[in-house]
């Protein structure tokens, strides 16, 4: 057990995410949150749905490699049904993030004519205030955690609140999970605060590779893998070892 | 019943500079690529392109064609970016309106129904609005909630490629997913299809379900059979991404020459004399 890899424990964060979800739509964008998916609905969240990244509906049987599908949700029927009805969970990644949880994906610089054009806001906007979302970042830096982001593609809190009722109702952005640590938006103001540093990381490492103070009133340690759990990651979700190229060791 | 077969080349004789153009599929997935290259070979410039954007979006920008660009993204799938569109972003090339994806999905639909507009939760609180100044809320006439009002993403043309159609233009996908063709279809005054192949009416339902069927005949004023016509995007179930080129048009992205010998040597000749080049590509790799 204590030779869980700095991925390894990231994966188990990233499921730790869907406690509580129940049967909804699972969104992980990226590797590690794909595997943190698979994990929880093999470990504790068995009722939440998954998709192959296209147009299926895939079962807990397939995450082991043999493909059955239970149901079809095209690109339509995603962005006309399942993100407003809500059932869902989202894990984004993120090229920039604040205090306050706004994201960027779309580009650096100004928007009229950018630094360096990214994929576009696609959908953040919608996801952000119409279901949970939480952020996947795999290297933790001043570059990525800003003062203020670029472009708002998935709304913070300040910025929902803002644009008023139809944007708070269903706005819920949960976690941020990364290479360092665990956070979250649980503070009066709904700035970011520290959940939980990641076993071998200090405190002084994330606040120097974030570039905005952190509430650090009630600080925990990322809890590590049990056996079953690494069992899953190693011999049936990822036995290639593909997660230590998206975290490094 | 009209027979509808024309040309990818008479079917851009039918577009005009200046057009709003809506380009179906999704990414790298089921783009009327055959369709884009004609556009490539043709004159038309300044056109305002409407699309979940991938290459087609690409090729067209690095050939200086967009003017104006509707998007929600633009990605190659297997690889993040498309290198062409990001030049062209960075060198302020382009005038854009980007919205979320969902929103891009309601303008299609209202200006399907005909609809001024229709209301949506998304875009609120994001850049969004401020990037996209025009852009209006309507206020709820039930409740307090106030909705960003998505203008329909009214259509000159509708450009997309199926698996199979009919003469009259009946189409038909096969592969795991509609897209958004049938909006595109609907939001436009006049919709061309690219097929991969033209067959009998009686053939389109052998042995396929009904509800493959997306378009009928009277949201299709032309079809033109072009095999292998979304190369080299995916077009499921009859072939998949042709990652090895892909990763070829990418390469080319990154500098002006890359550019110009992509361009010369697959570009310039006509869809044929393209389809040779790619088998040679594939038997040089081989």
């Amino acid at each position: 057990m204590s030779d869980a890899t700095r991925a390894e424990i990231a994966v188990v964060a990233c499921a730790e995410l869907f406690h509580g979800d129940g049967e909804i739509v699972a969104s992980p964008m990226g590797l590690v949150p794909q595997l943190g998916a698979k994990l929880a609905r093999q470990t504790f969240a068995p009722d939440l749905l998954l998709s192959d990244g296209e147009a299926y509906l895939l079962t807990p049987e397939s995450d082991a490699g043999q493909k059955v599908i239970e149901g079809w949700q095209p690109f339509k029927k995603m962005l006309d049904v399942i993100v407003p009805h809500g059932k869902r969970h989202v894990i984004m990644g993120a090229s920039q993030i604040d205090r306050f949880g706004n994201q960027n994906i779309s580009a650096i610089g100004d928007h009229s004519r950018p630094t360096r054009q990214l994929l576009g806001v696609r959908g953040g906007p919608g996801n952000t205030v119409n279901h949970r979302t939480s952020y996947w970042v795999p290297r933790h830096s001043t570059r990525v955690f800003v003062d203020a982001v670029d472009v708002v593609s998935g709304v913070g809190y300040d910025n929902a609140q803002k644009a008023g009722p139809a944007a708070t109702a269903f706005h819920d952005v949960h976690r941020v999970v990364t290479n360092l640590g665990v956070f979250d938006f649980e503070t009066p103001d709904r700035s970011m605060r520290v959940v939980s540093a990641h076993p071998g990381v200090t405190l002084d490492e994330i606040t120097a590779n974030t570039g905005f103070a952190l509430d650090k009133s009630s600080v925990t340690e990322t809890r590590m893998p049990t056996d079953e759990e690494l069992h899953l990651i190693r011999n049936v979700l990822d036995p290639k070892n593909l997660r230590d190229k998206e975290v490094r060791a | 019943m009209a027979d509808k077969r024309m040309t990818l080349d008479q079917v851009v004789g039918e577009l005009e500079d200046g057009m709003t153009i809506g380009i179906g599929g999704w990414g790298s997935r089921r783009k009327p690529m055959a369709l884009v290259r004609a556009i490539l070979r043709s004159e038309l410039k300044d056109l305002t392109i409407v699309s979940y954007g991938g290459p087609d979006v690409g090729l067209l920008a690095a050939a200086g064609r967009i003017k104006k660009l509707v998007f929600g993204f633009v990605t190659l799938d297997s690889i993040p970016l498309d290198p062409h569109f990001c030049r062209a972003r960075q060198d302020g090339k382009l005038i854009v309106a980007e919205y979320d994806e969902g929103m891009f999905a309601a303008g299609l639909s209202a200006a399907a129904k005909r609809l001024p507009f229709l209301p949506i939760r998304a875009g609120l609180g994001s850049s969004v609005v401020t990037t996209n100044p025009d852009l209006k809320t309507v206020r709820s006439p039930y409740s307090d909630e106030e909705l960003i009002a998505m203008p329909a993403l009214r259509l000159d043309v509708a450009l997309v490629h199926m698996n199979r159609a009919d003469i009259h233009g009946n189409a038909q996908y096969l592969g795991p997913d509609p897209y958004f063709d049938d909006d595109f279809a609907l939001a436009a005054d006049r919709c061309f299809v690219s097929a991969e192949k033209v067959i009998p009416t009686d053939e389109l339902t052998r042995g396929k379900p009904v509800q493959t069927l997306l378009l009928n005949r009277s949201a299709v004023a032309g079809v033109v059979e072009a095999p292998n016509g979304a190369h080299f995007t995916s077009c499921y179930p009859d072939y998949g991404r042709d990652e090895t080129f892909q990763r070829r048009y990418a390469e080319s992205g990154k500098t002006a020459e890359g550019w110009r010998e992509f361009h010369d040597r697959f570009l310039v000749g006509d869809e044929a004399s393209y389809q040779a080049e790619v088998t040679k590509l594939r038997e040089e790799a081989a």
